[in-house]
């Protein structure tokens, strides 16, 4: 990285960084390197499109096979979830989301990975204390949020259709 | 009684403590890199390429790495055990628990420390100052990280996916330990000057060079001071793991001081890993960097007489998991050990 001259200071115009936190933040903000956002946008539709058409294609499968519609998509969960645990387990998950952030957070094998590993991670700490506590600590805010938001809609819902008797 | 002390935070020792010898252990990507494999040949006196240091945890791992660190500097220093009156170490664990069973199963008196990653720094100016204060003829200084202990600590699980930020940095798995004496080694340590907490209001848990930085920067500028002497003083002037970012960040900050150190600044977070090959973003971290480097590498440059007069300063970023989930800023300190090479 190139060590900027003093010249340079004077031309980013700022006043002195040692006398303002706000304007040691602004210029942090300006000279940390980022990452290419449309780079990552785009691995992130390719990662999320591919697991979903995954999905899909298991769904068609299984509806192939015989099963309801219902159970298909039951089914085509419960595999993606088995897939994105056992890759947790083999260390190869997290590769995957890597590359492609919330394109393999997103869906559910996002949820998955977020469970196992802590499982994984706490084993040490024992299966009550260890596994038992902790499994949680990175989905509970999904499993939390996801169920407040339900209750809320359903309320919502509730109450629109009393209005709308 | 004779004084020691100079300017608002420095200590210029009269009887200067030598620097006896270190010992250092890396782990598997440390020895992938340029300070395993580079031009330097293998700069660490261990390498573990299993993880788990053969234990249980990533915990016990680390604690592993200070024990074995500890004993190839007393093997190294011809010295037993009992030599070593105190010793003075930390790590980035809950209740430095790496340090408890680490060191503790060598029944030398101890003072855990933490001073996140600046530990190396904090451990060397406390042992300094207890061998010239005439309080022990040998002590030991120790820090140690671990990459998978301290992801648990202060990040996710290890299989867990996320994406890292351009600004974050890699946690060295290492451990470092230094010897000093009263009467012998190959370099000594002149001066040193403990740093005090600077907070610049920053949040950025994933831009640890930026938080750690303004710490840095005030530290030299006293030491400097103090010392009444200026920046090419020193051959290099070396801080712990400010990385690619923090680096930019101390060199402009110290230039509105008028201080230039862009000719002699170097930071074992940027030596210790390979950008481009190693996906460290930018750099490495924690107490180990430091730790590793100085033992190894650096010490290997000094007692070659390459670098003659050194100036190292680890910085340390004192958040804690739940300070930054708090809204609170990350509040950093730098603690600076001058050393020069024995002519």
């Amino acid at each position: 990285m190139s060590n900027n001259e003093f010249d340079d200071m004077n031309m980013l115009g700022y006043d002195k960084l040692s006398d303002n936190t706000e304007v040691y933040n602004k210029y942090v903000e300006e000279i940390t390197p980022t990452t290419n956002i449309y780079l990552n946008v785009l691995r992130a539709y390719l990662v999320g499109g591919i697991i979903c058409t995954i999905g899909e294609f298991i769904h068609t499968m299984l509806m192939n096979a015989g099963l309801s519609e219902k159970n298909a998509a039951y089914g085509q969960i419960l595999i993606l979830i088995s897939v994105a645990i056992i890759l947790t387990g083999f260390n190869v998950y997290y590769k995957i989301t890597k590359f492609g952030g919330a394109g393999s957070l997103v869906p559910i094998t996002g949820f998955a990975n977020s469970v196992a590993s802590p499982a994984i991670e706490y084993q040490k700490e024992g299966q009550v204390f260890g596994i038992g506590c902790k499994i949680f600590t990175i989905a509970g805010p999904v499993i939390l949020y996801g169920i407040v938001c339900s209750w809320l809609l359903g309320l919502i819902y509730f109450i629109w259709g009393i209005i709308t008797k | 009684m004779s004084v020691q002390y100079i300017g608002k935070q420095s200590i210029c020792f009269n009887n200067p403590p030598k620097i006896l010898c270190g010992g250092c252990v890396a782990g598997e990507k440390e020895s992938q890199g340029p300070l395993g494999q580079g031009q330097y040949g293998n700069t660490f006196d261990e390498v573990v390429m299993d993880p788990m240091c053969g234990k249980n945890s990533w915990e016990e791992a680390e604690s592993e790495l200070q024990y074995m660190a500890s004993n190839i500097a007393i093997e190294k220093s011809g010295l037993k055990k009992e030599n070593i009156r105190y010793i003075f170490a930390g790590d980035l664990l809950g209740q430095n628990m790496a340090t408890s069973f680490g060191v503790g199963s060598l029944g030398i008196p101890l003072f855990g420390l933490y001073g996140a990653c600046s530990t190396m720094g904090e451990s060397l100016c406390l042992a300094a100052m207890t061998i010239s204060g005439g309080f022990a003829s040998h002590a030991m200084a120790v820090a140690s990280s671990h990459f998978a202990s301290a992801e648990k600590t202060f990040r996710f699980p290890l299989g867990y996916g996320s994406q890292r930020k351009m600004s974050a940095t890699w946690t060295v798995t290492g451990s470092g330990a230094v010897i000093l004496s009263d009467t012998s080694g190959f370099a000594k340590i002149t001066a040193i000057t403990p740093g005090k907490i600077i907070d610049y209001d920053f949040k950025d848990k994933e831009n640890m060079g930026a938080a750690m930085a303004p710490a840095a920067a005030d530290t030299i500028y006293h030491h400097l001071t103090d010392l009444g002497i200026k920046a090419n003083h020193y051959d290099k002037i070396i801080t712990g793991d400010l990385g690619y970012v923090g680096q930019t960040i101390l060199i402009d900050l110290l230039k509105e001081k008028d201080i230039d150190i862009s000719k002699v600044h170097m930071d074992c977070g940027i030596e210790i890993f390979d950008k481009e090959t190693q996906d460290t973003h930018s750099g490495g971290s924690g107490c180990g960097c430091s730790a590793v480097v100085l033992c190894g590498h650096l010490f290997n440059l000094l007692k070659r007489k390459k670098l003659k007069k050194i100036l190292f300063i680890p910085t340390g970023a004192l958040l804690s998991p739940s300070s930054s989930n708090e809204g609170l800023s990350i509040p950093s300190i730098a603690h600076a050990v001058a050393i020069e090479a024995d002519s």
